[in-house]
This record gives structure tokens, C-alpha cells and sequence, in this order.
């Protein structure tokens, strides 16, 4: 299985997005902002980072970049797409998740190991979770609260479309603990915190045995390549 | 070149008309020159600088650029070496950064630098342009930036403008260094009042590169392109260089603040990929960051470390503020600029890849080999200099050395007389042990790291609260660097000599701790004004015993920085020599963390306890004192401790490993059972009886060469054993005990404190001053 990870400038985390995908068996393919070629890969993750140094607002930039029309149209055909921190701030400045974005409540850059629940099992990149699982992965970013007016909330919670939420400290203000969210159809899934820094024991979270050794960011990636395999 | 400077020159002062009127009356006082530094210049020249000359020397000139004071104390660290020092050292002193091998084809580039004069005035900004620019010097040494730590020292917690500058400083450091996505994985966090109008903003940046990576800032090759990428120049940190950071902060003056730089993270990390690019397809000859003394500093550099000649049209600059005379261009210190010297046939390929990043670029002249730096402007000639006078041979100045006064009565002053609980006052030495681990400089500082990443890359394998932070290099064999950095202006204030050696001789221990063989040092000496004689005692003093000790150890010096005029008013800084060590370890798998993971594991004391408690952080926070002799410096035994631990890594029997510092043998308890939660039951009446201390003492006592290790109990012999052999003196201590809420800290017949109360008492303060830490 091929998954691209696109590269923006001022993306940062789209090594360790790549290097995710290798844990997992499958061929991380780099891809660039300014081409509209998405090199025939199977699925898509837009990384972390700071594309256009968040210019404008988080994600704004880099939503009307060349790729992103491929990206989009890839999206809509129904190909899995997992936009993480600021990939999912692109995700929703491009409207294929609904919602913003905005700076956190506490006003400050936020690095913690974050306890989130996975409310829904059924998208493309989190079939490998149980129901009602709880992990821990990391959490880093300056604008993670999660907006949306009171009928888009309503609609997400009803559809079951909030995919994460915050356990025990909601870091940033986001409404109703929101922490991610998928799209209908299951195949776009955006979340704050960072699963791809939760796939190598030794560099990953605190884990409940030994340092640095949590691994729960590894069933997005294996979720994702065993549907595909099974398809 | 704001309020005080001469008026702007519409007209350009060419060569031919700085001939023609030599009488002319030049603002060199108000450029931070002095008188027979200006006469210097005319005589190098045969006549009267132009204004844009006079701006060049002024900033290179400047303490900041040139050295001058510091010059003929620093040539020590190259005179005092063992053929050892030089098996691992690529590059040494003197170039943008030190390269040391670190084996299998890899090197590490590192450095630290000051900028504590910009981060008092705009502390968002000066802090983050200080992570930018030591991130250049790492950039244009040939190496991908890897890391990033800073040593920040503020006044008093409780003084209002206390917040002030750290709110600034660390959202400055989080923005920039989070935005470049650069793993911040250390530092330290310092109150003082002695900093209290004067913070330290040090910064330290590491980079990685394959040996034939390796590039260096010189313009070699008559014909070859010089071009300049990156930002554009405008009219930020004008003088910056030669004002701010060489002059002390006068009541009453002008505002300075439109002399700081303002910062664009976002400009910086695609700078940094576009080098990376350029570097993979071998476009760049050499290259130089422009920081303090922008484009002066650059051109005359490169020159000067290559065929000695160049010629620049100044007029390709591309600018932000199109009124900018060219002299403001030659002295600004726009951030997020590079030069480059580049082969013509390569010019084409090279300028693709800074269009493919949107990297503006500009060729602004060519190498020659004149001997002669030509500047034009608009077709005449602004500029005309040996390049060499410029940027090398400065004014070098013997200062005034003299032996302060006051430092006996100080040293006298000893902490032995200073009241401490008997052994029996259990109560005491419990309100006391707390009282030191919730107090400022050892309390939790998770309000300032918090704010940083230290995820990005994925290769961090240890950061703060560990004793040094550790990256993964090579991902296949596991290779990697510890890096850690201290400095104690209470031990340098008391003793300079010493306490440059005890900052060493921490950080080395620090390193050693976490598994790694320390291998280089880099340096950021903070100091008064070198017009002090006394302040220039203090810092021959420090260099002399820095050199010293580094020569003991083997390890050497890579690079630095010198940073002077830290004071207020009459009153200077304690000494503060920011010393860094780097250590290399085979496979990271094998780090040793700073804090036990298990129960049933035996704690054992490593090293001996002596009252020392002059200068200790119990003498400061029990009884407000500082008088006496900093704690002895072993090297020896710091050495042997060591390669002790290392040995004991290198066959996995070591659990857990922590230095004995600030707070003593009673903070290093706390902090290896807050690290995870696990706790420890210890017993310290053969410590006391076989050091002679009382518990006091035992607790609180500042003994340097001592650690703190946990081993699993089934490799007692073996450790044990492997301490007798190298005459490592240990004694256990202690056994770890259970982890959730139930683990204490247990110090029988003395104290008992919960994980939670240790806590508790460690993480409130900094929130207390600063704001609430997301999550508690």
C-alpha cells in the first residue's frame, strides 16, 4: 500500500508521519504542495506543522494550494485522508471536515501527553481501535479548539461523526471535548493530537509500563492499511 | 542609527569624496567607536573612512563582533590541548560552530550563544531571534538543525517585572523553535536577583551532518557568484549588534527598542530545507548566516577566509523598506538571511532550488582576488577595504585586571556557621527539605517546558526533567548525542576559577549520567562590563579555570560565545559561565533515565559527602546567605565516576542515574521518585557515619562527583564489583518501592513525604507567578 504525506512549506511533521507509515509495513510516497500529481498513491495524510508559518489562520494557506484540488477530488472519490494538528486545520479550511479551528483557551502553546477516547471505530482510520478505547498520544500545538456553530454540533454528535475526545484536561477549549472528527463516509479524519509520534517505543508518549514507550498511535496506520488489504 | 546617529545620506559618501574631504566630522562615538579606534581606522585606510565603512568597522568593532576584550583570554582553550582534545574535533573555535565526529560517518555541529541584551528590551522577540540565529550557525556549517535547549536567567519570581519578561521570553522560544519544529529538550530556568534588569536569554542549537556535508564560511575562487537568499533586508536590528549588545541599559537614555530584530519562523524553516537542498545537489562553495552585523559581517568574513577579495553591487539588496541609505543596509540585521558563494555553472541549478522553496535571491557580486572588499552603490564606490582589518585583525585590548576587594570578606563568610537542625529536629529537616524543593530554581518547570515540542523529528530519546536531553542520529544503528548545560553564578561569584570548573564538571556529570562519553564543550561566558577591572578578573579567572579543566577531562572546547556589559548600572551580574557538554552514545536504547521505573531496585550513593554547604541553595533559600568557598571540584573523581556509569550502561545495569547538584542528595531523592512516580524507602545513618556529616548535611550538602543510581538487585555483585574495580565509592542508600498513590518518599528515622506532596510542593510555584500549567 502507497500513502502519501504531503509537504507544505512550513509543514514539520511529515518525516514522522512517513516514518509511521513505514512501522506499519507500508510505502511512505512524499508529496509536494505545488504539484497537482498525487503519484497514484492509496491514502493521504496532511502532516503537522505550520504551513505558510499560519498565516492568515492555521491551515488557510495551504487549503488553496495546487495539491489540494487533487486532494479534495481524491476525498470526495472516497480515499482515506487523515489530517493531523495542522492537517486537520487544512481539512477544515478546505471543507471537507466542518468546523475551525481556533487559538487554545489557555492562550499558550500546549505540549502534553493527552488521554483521548475513540467514539467511533468505523472510519478508515480507526477501525483498528476497540469501541469506547481510551489511548494516549501526544498533544503540541498553539491553535487546537475546536468550533463549530450549535446545528453543525448537533449534527456531529447525533451522526456520531466526533471520532476523539479529550479525556481528564481539555487542553484548548474545544466544544463538547472534541479532539477529532471523521466526515460521513468515514474515509476523512481529522484530529488534534499527534498519532504518528505514538508508533516506536523509546521516542513515543509515557507509557503505563516504561518511559517513552506508548504505541497507541499505531492503529491509525494499521487500520487504514488493513482495509485495504481486505478490500 | 536612530536617535543619535548622523543624518541620513542621500547622496552616498564614496571613496573618492571621503578623499577628497578629509575633514569631514564623523559620528564614530555615536557607532560605538572610540576615539583611537577611529584614528585606527584612518590609518588602516590612509584616510577617512566613508560612512559606510565607518558603519562596516563600527559593528565588526563592536564587542559583540570583534572579541576585543575577551580576545587574549579565549586563545587559552587552543593552547591548552592533549593530542586526544583533536581525534574527534573536525572544526574548532573560531568558524560559525564546532564539528566533532561522532562516529560512523556522522558529525555533530553545536553551539551556544547569548542574547540577553534584546530579550530585556522586546523579550518575545529578542528571545526567538536568538533561537533563529544560533539555528543559522548550525545551518551554515553544513548540518541539518536537530535540537534546540536554552539557559534562562530572570530576576527575582516575586518582582513584577519578573513576569514580564518570562511570559515574553518563553512564548518567544516556544514560537520560534515549535514553528521551525526543532525538538527543545533542555535547558535550565534560573532566578536571581541579580539578573533582575539584566535576564540571560542563552541559546543553544545542535545539527547533524555526514562528514563530506561539512561546509565552511569562506569565499574562495575568483569568479565565483556571491548571493545573497533568504528574507529580505530592512531596517530591523540597525546597530543592534554594536549598540545593544555592548552598552549597558543608562537610565533616561533613548529607547532602543526598534534596534531588536523581529523574527519570521516560517522564513527560517524554509531557509533551513532550502539549504538542505542546496547542500544534497553540492551548489554552495561557502556559506555564511547573516546575525549580528548582516551583510558587513558577512562579506568581510567570507573574504577574509577565502582569497581575500570580493566585489558587491549593493544595489541588488533586495529590501523591505525601499528608503534605506546604503549604510542601514550594511549594518541591518534583518533576520532569515544567508550568502552564499556559488560556482557560475552552478548558479542556474542553485537558483531553482531557492525558486522551488520561494526563497528570494539576489547575486549581488563575485569573488575576486584584489585582496580588496569593493562595495558600490549605484556605480560608485562606497566601500573600499582589506577585508582582513575588518573582520580579523580588530582591536585587541589588554583591560585592566584587578583582584576584587571584597572577595576575601566574601569567602570568609563561610555557610558551616549558619544554624542547621540537629539530627533529632526531624520536623525541621522536613519543613527544609520542602521548603528547598518548592523553591524557585528547584521547583518544577513545566510551565516553561510545556510550551515547547519536544516530539518533532522523533527522534528525542530523552529531555527534561532527565538529566541531559538525548537525540537519536542515525535511526538504523541507533547513534546519538546527550547534551546538557549548567552554570552557577552563586559558586562563580564566590570563586570564578572554581566555579567555571563546577559548571563544567555538572554538565559533564549530567551527560555521563544518561549513558553517553562526554566529548566537547561549548561555552557562553556572561560577565559585567570589561571595562570593570574587577569584572575582568572574574572572567580571566573563569577562562583560566574553564581551560584548566577541559584540558584535564580531554575534552575540548568547540566554540562560543562571549557575552559582556551584563549590569546594571554600577552593579554586574555574577559570573555566569553557561558551559555545554556533548556526549556521543553507540545505541540511545541504551539511556539512562533520571528516575527509577520499578520497585525492588537498590539505590545506591555514588561519590562522597563532605559539608559543603558555601554558596548551596540551602544557604540561599533557608537562610538567605551566600559567602564562602564553592564545593571542591574533583575532576578525577568526576572522570572515574564517569566512565564508571558508562560501563555500567554499556552492559544494561543501570536503571536509573542522577546527578548530585543544587538541593543536594535530598532534591536528587524527590526528583527520582517524582520522575514516574515510584517510590523509595532510605536509610542514611552509614552515609552519615561513614562521611562524618550530620543529616543536615547528608541531605543538603552541595558534594560535587556524586550519583544517585538505581540497580536491579540481581546485579549487585556485578555493580558493586564494577564500582571496587575503578575506586568509585558507593554505598546503598536504599531500595525503590511501590508506584500509585501510596509511593512515598520514606528517609528513615528522619521523614516521610508522599509522591503527592512532593509534588504538589514542586509544581506550585512557578504556576503561583506565571499562570495555571494546562493539565496541573
Amino acid at each position: 500500500m502507497r500513502i502519501g504525506v504531503v509537504t507544505f512549506p512550513g509543514s514539520l511533521d511529515d518525516k514522522d508521519a512517513q516514518r509511521a507509515v513505514s512501522i506499519v509495513g507500508a510505502e511512505p510516497v512524499a508529496l509536494w504542495h505545488a504539484d497537482h500529481d498525487l503519484k497514484g498513491v492509496d491514502a493521504i495524510i496532511l502532516p503537522g506543522g505550520f504551513s505558510y508559518g499560519d498565516y492568515l489562520r492555521a491551515g488557510a494557506i495551504a487549503a488553496i494550494s495546487p495539491i489540494m484540488r487533487e486532494v479534495i477530488e481524491a476525498a470526495n472519490a472516497g480515499m482515506p485522508v487523515l489530517g493531523i494538528c495542522n492537517g486537520f486545520q487544512v481539512l477544515v479550511e478546505s471543507h471537507l471536515l466542518p468546523g475551525g479551528l481556533i487559538r487554545n483557551d489557555c492562550q499558550q502553546f500546549v505540549r502534553r501527553d493527552q488521554r483521548i477516547r475513540v467514539e467511533n471505530n468505523t472510519t478508515a482510520w480507526t477501525s483498528d481501535f476497540a469501541a469506547g478505547q481510551e489511548i494516549t498520544i501526544p498533544l503540541k500545538n498553539a491553535d487546537g479548539g475546536y468550533i463549530a456553530n450549535a446545528e453543525t454540533l448537533k449534527r456531529l454528535e447525533g451522526e456520531g461523526l466526533v471520532a476523539f475526545r479529550y479525556l481528564d484536561v481539555n487542553p484548548n477549549g474545544s466544544l463538547n471535548d472534541i479532539a477529532g472528527i471523521t466526515n460521513e463516509r468515514g474515509n476523512v479524519v481529522g484530529l488534534m493530537p499527534h498519532p504518528e509520534h505514538a508508533v516506536e517505543l523509546g521516542f513515543g508518549p509515557q507509557g503505563a509500563e516504561r518511559m517513552r514507550s506508548g504505541l497507541d498511535g499505531l492503529p491509525f496506520f494499521t487500520s487504514v492499511v488493513s482495509q485495504f488489504v481486505n478490500a | 542609527m536612530t536617535e543619535s546617529a548622523e543624518t541620513p545620506v542621500h547622496h552616498p559618501d564614496t571613496v573618492a569624496n571621503a578623499i577628497a574631504t578629509p575633514e569631514r566630522v564623523q559620528p564614530y562615538d555615536a557607532l560605538g567607536l572610540k576615539p583611537n579606534e577611529y584614528e585606527e581606522i584612518k590609518k588602516l585606510l590612509g584616510r577617512r573612512p566613508t560612512s559606510g565603512e565607518l558603519a562596516m568597522y563600527s559593528v565588526m568593532w563592536s564587542e559583540h563582533c570583534s572579541y576585543k576584550s575577551s580576545k587574549i583570554y579565549l586563545r587559552q582553550f587552543g593552547k591548552k590541548v592533549t593530542p586526544k582534545m583533536n581525534e574527534k574535533l573536525m572544526v574548532g573555535m573560531g568558524e560559525n560552530a564546532g564539528v566533532v565526529d561522532i562516529g560512523e560517518g556522522w558529525a555533530v555541529t553545536f553551539k551556544v550563544e547569548s542574547h540577553n541584551h534584546p530579550s530585556y528590551i522586546e523579550p518575545f522577540q529578542g528571545a526567538a531571534t536568538g533561537v533563529g540565529g544560533i539555528v543559522r550557525d548550525i545551518i551554515s556549517m553544513g548540518a541539518r538543525p536537530v535540537a534546540v535547549m536554552d539557559q534562562l536567567r530572570f530576576g527575582k519570581i516575586d518582582e513584577a517585572d519578573t513576569a514580564r519578561v518570562v511570559h515574553g521570553v518563553v512564548s518567544g522560544i516556544s514560537s520560534y523553535s515549535n514553528c521551525l519544529g526543532l525538538p527543545n529538550i533542555g535547558g535550565e530556568t534560573i532566578f536571581d536577583p541579580v539578573y533582575q534588569a539584566n535576564p540571560l536569554v542563552n541559546a543553544l542549537a545542535v545539527g547533524v551532518l555526514k562528514h563530506e556535508d561539512l561546509h565552511l564560511a569562506n569565499a574562495s575562487g575568483a569568479g565565483n557568484k556571491v548571493v545573497l537568499f533568504g528574507a529580505r533586508t530592512g531596517g530591523d536590528g540597525i546597530g543592534g549588534a554594536s549598540i545593544l549588545a555592548s552598552d549597558t541599559f543608562a537610565e533616561g537614555g533613548p529607547t532602543k527598542r526598534p534596534s531588536v530584530q523581529v523574527g519570521d519562523p516560517f522564513a527560517e524553516k524554509v531557509l533551513i530545507e532550502c539549504c538542505m537542498e542546496l547542500y544534497q545537489q553540492d551548489l554552495v562553495e561557502g556559506i555564511q548566516d547573516l546575525g549580528a552585523a548582516g551583510i558587513s559581517c558577512a562579506t568581510s568574513e567570507l573574504a577574509s577566509n577565502g582569497d581575500g577579495g570580493m566585489f558587491i553591487e549593493l544595489d541588488g539588496v533586495l529590501l523591505r523598506d525601499p528608503s534605506l541609505t546604503p549604510e542601514e543596509i550594511l549594518m541591518s540585521e534583518s533576520q532569515e538571511r544567508m550568502m552564499a558563494v556559488v560556482e557560475p555553472s552552478k548558479l542556474d541549478a542553485f537558483l531553482e532550488v531557492t525558486k522551488k522553496w520561494d526563497v528570494e535571491t539576489s547575486v549581488l557580486g563575485e569573488v575576486t582576488d584584489t585582496g580588496r572588499l569593493i562595495i558600490n552603490w549605484h556605480g560608485e564606490e562606497i566601500v573600499n577595504v582589506d577585508p582582513r582589518t575588518v573582520a580579523i585583525d580588530g582591536p585587541v585590548y589588554e583591560r585592566p585586571v584587578s583582584y576584587p576587594a571584597w572577595i576575601d570578606a566574601l569567602q570568609a563568610d563561610s555557610a558551616s556557621t549558619l544554624a542547621r537542625p540537629a539530627d533529632s529536629d526531624t520536623a525541621a529537616l522536613r519543613e527544609q527539605f520542602l521548603k528547598l524543593l518548592g523553591s524557585p530554581n528547584l521547583a518544577d518547570k513545566s510551565w516553561v517546558t510545556n510550551q515547547y515540542d519536544y516530539y518533532v523529528l522523533g527522534n528525542t530519546a530523552l529531555s527534561f526533567p532527565d538529566d541531559a536531553g538525548m537525540i537519536r542520529v542515525d535511526e538504523e544503528s541507533g547513534l546519538g548525542f546527550s547534551i546538557a548545560t549548567d552554570a552557577n553564578g552563586r559558586y562563580c561569584q564566590l570563586d570564578p576559577y572554581a566555579g567555571a570548573q563546577l559548571a563544567l564538571a555538572e554538565a559533564y556529570r549530567n551527560v555521563a549520567a544518561t549513558g553517553a562519553v562526554p566529548t566537547a564543550v561549548t561555552d557562553c561566558l556572561n560577565f559585567g562590563s570589561p571595562e570593570n577591572p574587577e569584572v575582568m578578573w572574574q572572567f580571566s579567572q573563569a577562562v583560566e579555570g574553564l581551560s584548566d579543566a577541559c584540558q584535564t577531562l580531554e575534552i575540548p572546547v568547540t566554540g562560543g560565545n562571549v557575552s559582556f556589559y551584563n549590569q546594571t548600572g554600577d552593579v554586574p551580574i555574577f559570573p555566569t559561565p553557561v558551559v555545554g557538554v556533548l556526549g556521543i552514545i553507540d545505541d540511545v536504547a541504551r539511556r539512562i533515565p533520571s528516575g527509577w521505573q520499578d520497585a525492588g531496585e537498590h539505590l545506591y550513593l555514588l561519590g562522597v559527602t563532605r559539608e559543603e554547604l558555601d554558596g548551596s541553595t540551602w544557604a540561599d533559600v533557608v537562610h538567605g546567605h551566600l559567602g564562602g568557598r564553592p564545593p571542591a571540584v574533583d575532576l578525577a573523581a568526576e572522570r572515574d565516576l564517569a566512565e564508571l556509569i558508562h560501563a555500567g550502561a554499556q552492559e544494561s545495569l543501570i536503571s536509573a542515574a542522577h546527578d548530585l547538584s543544587e538541593g543536594g542528595l535530598g532534591q536528587a531523592l524527590a526528583e527520582g521518585v517524582m520522575r514516574f512516580g515510584v517510590g523509595a524507602r532510605v536509610w542514611l545513618a552509614e552515609l552519615m557515619q561513614r562521611d562524618g556529616v550530620d543529616a543536615a548535611t547528608a541531605l543538603f550538602s552541595e558534594s560535587t562527583a556524586r550519583m544517585l543510581v538505581a540497580v536491579s538487585h540481581e546485579d549487585e555483585v556485578k555493580f558493586k564489583g564494577l564500582c571496587e574495580g575503578r575506586g568509585v565509592p558507593v554505598l546503598r542508600i536504599g531500595v525503590t518501592t511501590g508506584a500509585g498513590e501510596s509511593a512515598e518518599l520514606e528517609l528513615q528515622d528522619l521523614f516521610t513525604a508522599s509522591v503527592d506532596d512532593l509534588r504538589r510542593t514542586n509544581r506550585a510555584t512557578l504556576p503561583e507567578y506565571f499562570g495555571p500549567v494546562v493539565g496541573g
